[in-house]
């Protein structure tokens, strides 16, 4: 079960040679055995999820199955699950029990998927590399002296230590991508609207978007298919029509040896400039290689504009949190200090006490971009710069299919080598915040390792809406390489 | 309070809340009164991962508001408006912020004509409208070294109508209060109930010599009832006028007025007002109002109350009859159903009644036209019987007192009292002979250029016919006779 493809492991379910609860029970004590070490995920409530299993087993049974029924999925530790213990990696909300499902919570609980339990993440999804997580960082089970990125960390480590089968994540500036790449799984961050954002703890309201990190692109289709659908109670859901996300994969081109023929990736020439090193360098050239074998063109387009991407998002992303994370306050639920002379004070220890200093940070940077007599000269610019940075996404499109580069400027690093410059992390994100700017759909698929043997990842950046087909070429790469399919060693 | 030697400039800000049954960005219920936070949902709450949904009836009242203080034209309709976060710390703020429209409000321009006190007709420019969320309540009264938090009001959709500062009394600011109040209950987006705090004002003042540049002005905030505006303002002038003749300075603040002693107090002054951090809300995407749904609301609007004060007007009533009639909506819908198809000679009777007996009656029951307990039909039969001397006026108003305290119809009530004029002219030159033999003082007086006596006189007959006596004929037979003599 440990390397089963989701439709594997549906199929096994349909054909009775497992049950769910059999199924589950095998992730449990991988979780069990390895969480420790790892400590990717914060909650785990065998009860609650062999219930869930059981009901599945009951559906199943009754034949009313679904591709993920009975399907053990891990959940970002952000996604809201009623009952269930949603702390986003927070002191301040490490004693919320969410009252309500997350709208992705709900999808995946209708499709009778089973909840595996909630995993780590950096605070408020703050971080690129899990180490500001109250919960303590996630280990990369590819080192586990090393990061396995962020902010959705615990869901890459739980996925790439094979103690979940797939796990939901979000991504504001690359919390998807980042990860995946530094622990060798395929993330898809889809179109901006495209999953609902309802009940996902807000970190950046204009960016965060809902996705997935799996072991590959078939993997991640079945899951967006889950995920994606329009709801009411998000302004910023879009009324897109249903698609089936596996609808191109089962497709046959006319001519098998080169299924990506007629493609046209962009290459961003800034993209492997100073900054990238050349570890990473290396296997994402030969992965151009390998698509212009299977047919695809490769063609030079520019995004002048992304050089400002690092900063302008980092002043938007925080002006966002800083307004977002003012709800928690101690006052209805979460941390409260436990003594304050007045409410000046509740309100200044309770925060003091449950934030973690990354928050702090990006809190006092929001307010101050924001505040009185600076708004223009940062907000407002850098929402000029994000425009500009969607213009030379269209004027990129007029020319390719997708655009394509590195994930990250590096293999995963040592923990701790970065927590402490916050601007060198910062630049960690420096491919895969545009994007998010912009709203695009992106993904990252594991390409081949780089120093200590450690996975590079392979960034794509679709048109909008453009999830189909960016999953067909990233399965088409799959199904010509084996990179996706490598697994480290001792987990 | 009138010091022509200062001119008192004053501007309204008014939260009109809007008469929908669900809260701005949530599906919680609007009801006054229910038992604390009983209607607070998970979004009113401000629970993680909840997202505010704009609610399109709160949307559709303020479009109603900006055709209706542009003469029913739309061009003062932002098509694309935006919802801002207005940044800042209290228990009854769960979000930590509240959604506004800064820069970009629904409502922009605009006006309300009103009747001056001083000046006559005038019209109070409006700078902008904008929809926002309300707070909840703090409740420091009943929680020993606590405070309990209610929020069921957070979130409860307001209109906030900004004037420019067009006013120059108190009596204005009150007239322009009373005149928005008419029009958002006229057009049916507010319920207009200023006890539960429906409507409420902030006003800014300020006092300068006339001719002469703005002078600094203090907000007195949440005035919710035309007695305290009144109040409020008249006395913040005078305090601001005596500071500047006493050699001080105002100073930009905001201030609360105090009903118990009638003054005005600082709560915070300029400096140590809030940076707000306002920003375009990114959970909620621009509002954006198409000219289809503009048309649609066109077509529910009533006739507002200009138009139909200018109907009365053509009735032959005076301005301020007229004005009496539109001050709302049940008041002009009775009215109007009392004049049409009425002879015009009884239409100033019958416009006497409604904007006098029937008025009182109504406040003193606490009730509206629409809840009348005498009809236009019962008013129009009584107008018809004093057009054709069957009654008095007397007995008319006695008739429509017997009505309301449910006596019956008033043919029933006529005929039971036996009301009935007395228009027999031989009958009432009896009586006037017998009172002219039994009043010889008067007589002389009248004689002597007295014409108090003539009034004496017409009581006396009057009197003697227990009130029956037609009164025109009376004075006529009356100065005939007298001049007889």
């Amino acid at each position: 079960m440990l390397n089963l493809s989701l439709k594997q492991l549906s199929d096994s379910l349909a054909a009775k040679q497992v049950s769910s609860v059999e199924m589950t029970r095998f992730f449990l004590d991988r979780i069990a055995k390895h969480n420790d070490e790892l400590n990717a995920f914060i909650t785990v409530d065998e009860e609650k999820t062999l219930a869930q299993a059981a009901a599945a087993d009951a559906r199943i049974a009754k034949g009313d199955v679904a591709p993920l029924t009975g399907i053990p999925v891990a959940h970002k530790d952000i996604f809201c699950a009623r009952g269930w213990l949603t702390t986003c990696a927070s002191k301040m909300l490490s004693n919320f029990i969410a009252p309500y499902d997350a709208h992705v919570i709900s999808r995946f609980n209708d499709a009778g998927a089973v909840m595996l339990g909630k995993t780590n993440m950096d605070e408020f999804a703050m971080g690129s590399s899990n180490e500001t997580s109250f919960y303590g960082p996630v280990k990369n089970p590819w080192d586990m002296t090393r990061v396995p990125g962020g902010s959705s960390g615990g869901s890459a480590a739980a996925v790439a230590a094979r103690i979940a089968p797939v796990a939901t994540a979000t991504d504001t500036g690359g919390s998807i991508r980042q990860p995946a790449a530094l622990t060798g799984l395929t993330g898809l961050k889809p179109t901006y609207g495209l999953v609902s954002r309802y009940g996902m703890i807000a970190f950046a309201s204009s960016l965060d978007q809902g996705g997935v990190l799996s072991k590959s692109a078939e993997d991640a289709a079945l899951v967006l298919n889950v995920m994606a659908g329009f709801d009411a109670r998000d302004s910023t859901s879009i009324e897109h029509a249903p698609e089936d996300y596996t609808r191109d994969l089962r497709s046959t081109s006319a001519d098998p040896a080169q299924p990506l023929a007629g493609l046209r990736v962009g290459v961003v020439k800034e993209h492997f400039g100073a900054g990238l090193s050349a570890d990473v360098g290396g296997p994402v050239q030969a992965a151009l290689e390998q698509f212009r074998k299977l047919g695809a063109t490769l063609v030079d387009v520019s995004t002048p504009s992304a050089k400002l991407a690092v900063p302008a998002y980092y002043v938007i992303a925080p002006a966002e949190a800083s307004s977002n994370l003012s709800r928690f306050d101690g006052a209805r639920y979460g941390h409260r200090a436990a003594d304050y002379r007045d409410l000046a004070e509740m309100y200044s220890k309770s925060r003091a006490e449950g934030f973690g200093s990354e928050v702090k940070r990006r809190i006092l940077i929001g307010a101050y971009v924001l505040s009185h007599g600076y708004y223009d000269a940062y907000y407002v610019k850098a929402q000029k710069i994000r425009r500009l940075i969607a213009n030379d996404f269209a004027a990129a499109f007029a020319q390719c299919d997708i655009v394509v580069g590195p994930t990250s400027p590096t293999v995963a690093f040592p923990l701790g080598a970065k927590a402490s410059d916050p601007v060198q992390m910062y630049l960690n994100d420096i491919y895969t915040i545009p994007a998010n700017l912009a709203g695009l759909p992106a993904m990252s698929i594991p390409c081949g390792f780089g120093e200590h043997g450690l996975p590079v990842g392979l960034h794509m950046v679709g048109n909008y809406f453009a999830e189909a087909q960016m999953l067909n070429i990233a399965h088409q790469y799959q199904l010509a390489t084996d990179w996706h399919a490598r697994a480290p060693e001792g987990v | 309070m009138v010091n022509p030697s200062w001119e008192i400039v004053i501007g309204l800000e008014t939260h009109a809340q809007l008469s929908t049954v669900s809260k701005m960005f949530s599906g919680s219920s609007t009801a006054f009164g229910a038992a604390p936070n009983t209607q607070a949902s998970a979004v009113d709450i401000a629970l993680p991962g909840v997202l505010p949904v704009a609610n399109r009836g709160a949307v559709e009242r303020a479009i109603r508001f900006g055709l209706a203080v542009n003469g029913g034209s739309s061009d003062n309709i932002n098509r694309r408006s935006v919802f801002a976060r207005k940044n800042y710390f209290y228990p009854d703020l769960p979000k930590g912020y509240q959604i506004s429209q800064l820069d970009l409000p629904i409502v922009k321009g605009g006006g309300v004509t009103i009747l001056s006190p001083t000046r006559g007709e005038i019209t109070v420019k409006l700078t902008r409208a904008h929809l926002e969320e309300d707070a909840g309540k703090s409740l420091h009264e009943d929680f020993q070294g606590m405070s309990g938090i209610d929020l069921n009001r957070a979130g409860t959709p307001l209109l906030e109508i900004v004037s420019e500062p067009d006013m120059r009394s108190a009596g204005e600011a009150v007239a322009y209060a009373k005149a928005l109040h008419g029009l958002v209950t006229w057009i049916g987006i507010c319920d207009g109930n200023m006890q539960e705090g429906s409507f409420r004002c902030d006003a800014n003042v300020s006092v300068r010599r006339p001719g002469g540049p703005l002078g600094t002005r203090r907000e007195i905030k949440n005035l919710n009832s035309f007695r305290f505006l009144q109040q409020a303002i008249e006395y913040e002038a005078r305090w601001q006028i005596e500071t500047i003749e006493d050699g001080g300075t105002v100073k930009q603040a905001t201030v609360l007025f105090d009903p118990d002693t009638g003054e005005t107090r600082s709560m915070r002054s300029k400096e140590d007002a809030h940076d707000y951090r306002y920003f375009p809300d990114p959970d909620l995407l621009p509002l954006v109002v198409s000219d289809a749904w503009i048309d649609e609301i066109k077509s529910t609007m009533p006739a507002l109350p200009e138009m139909v004060r200018n109907k009365f007007i053509e009735f032959g009533l005076s301005r301020a009859q007229a004005e009496h009639h539109v001050s709302s909506i049940e008041t002009a819908k009775f009215a109007l159903s009392t004049f049409t198809e009425t002879p015009p000679k009884e239409i100033p009777d019958l416009s006497n009644w409604i904007s006098g007996i029937l008025s009182a009656k109504l406040n003193a029951d606490g009730l509206n036209f629409s809840q009348s307990k005498v009809s236009p039909e019962q008013l129009r039969f009584l107008s018809g019987k004093v057009a054709d001397g069957t009654l008095s006026g007397n007995m008319a108003r006695e008739v429509i007192d017997a009505v309301w305290v449910g006596e019956g119809e008033p043919d029933a009530i006529i005929e039971k009292r036996g009301l009935k004029q007395l228009s027999d002219s031989g009958e009432i030159e009896k009586i006037v002979d017998q009172v002219l033999a039994a009043n010889a003082k008067s007589v002389e007086e009248f004689r002597a250029g007295k014409d108090k006596a003539f009034n004496a006189l017409v009581g006396q007959v009057m009197k003697a016919s227990k009130g029956k006596a037609n009164p025109a004929q009376v004075n006529e037979i009356l100065k005939r006779k007298l001049s007889q003599l």
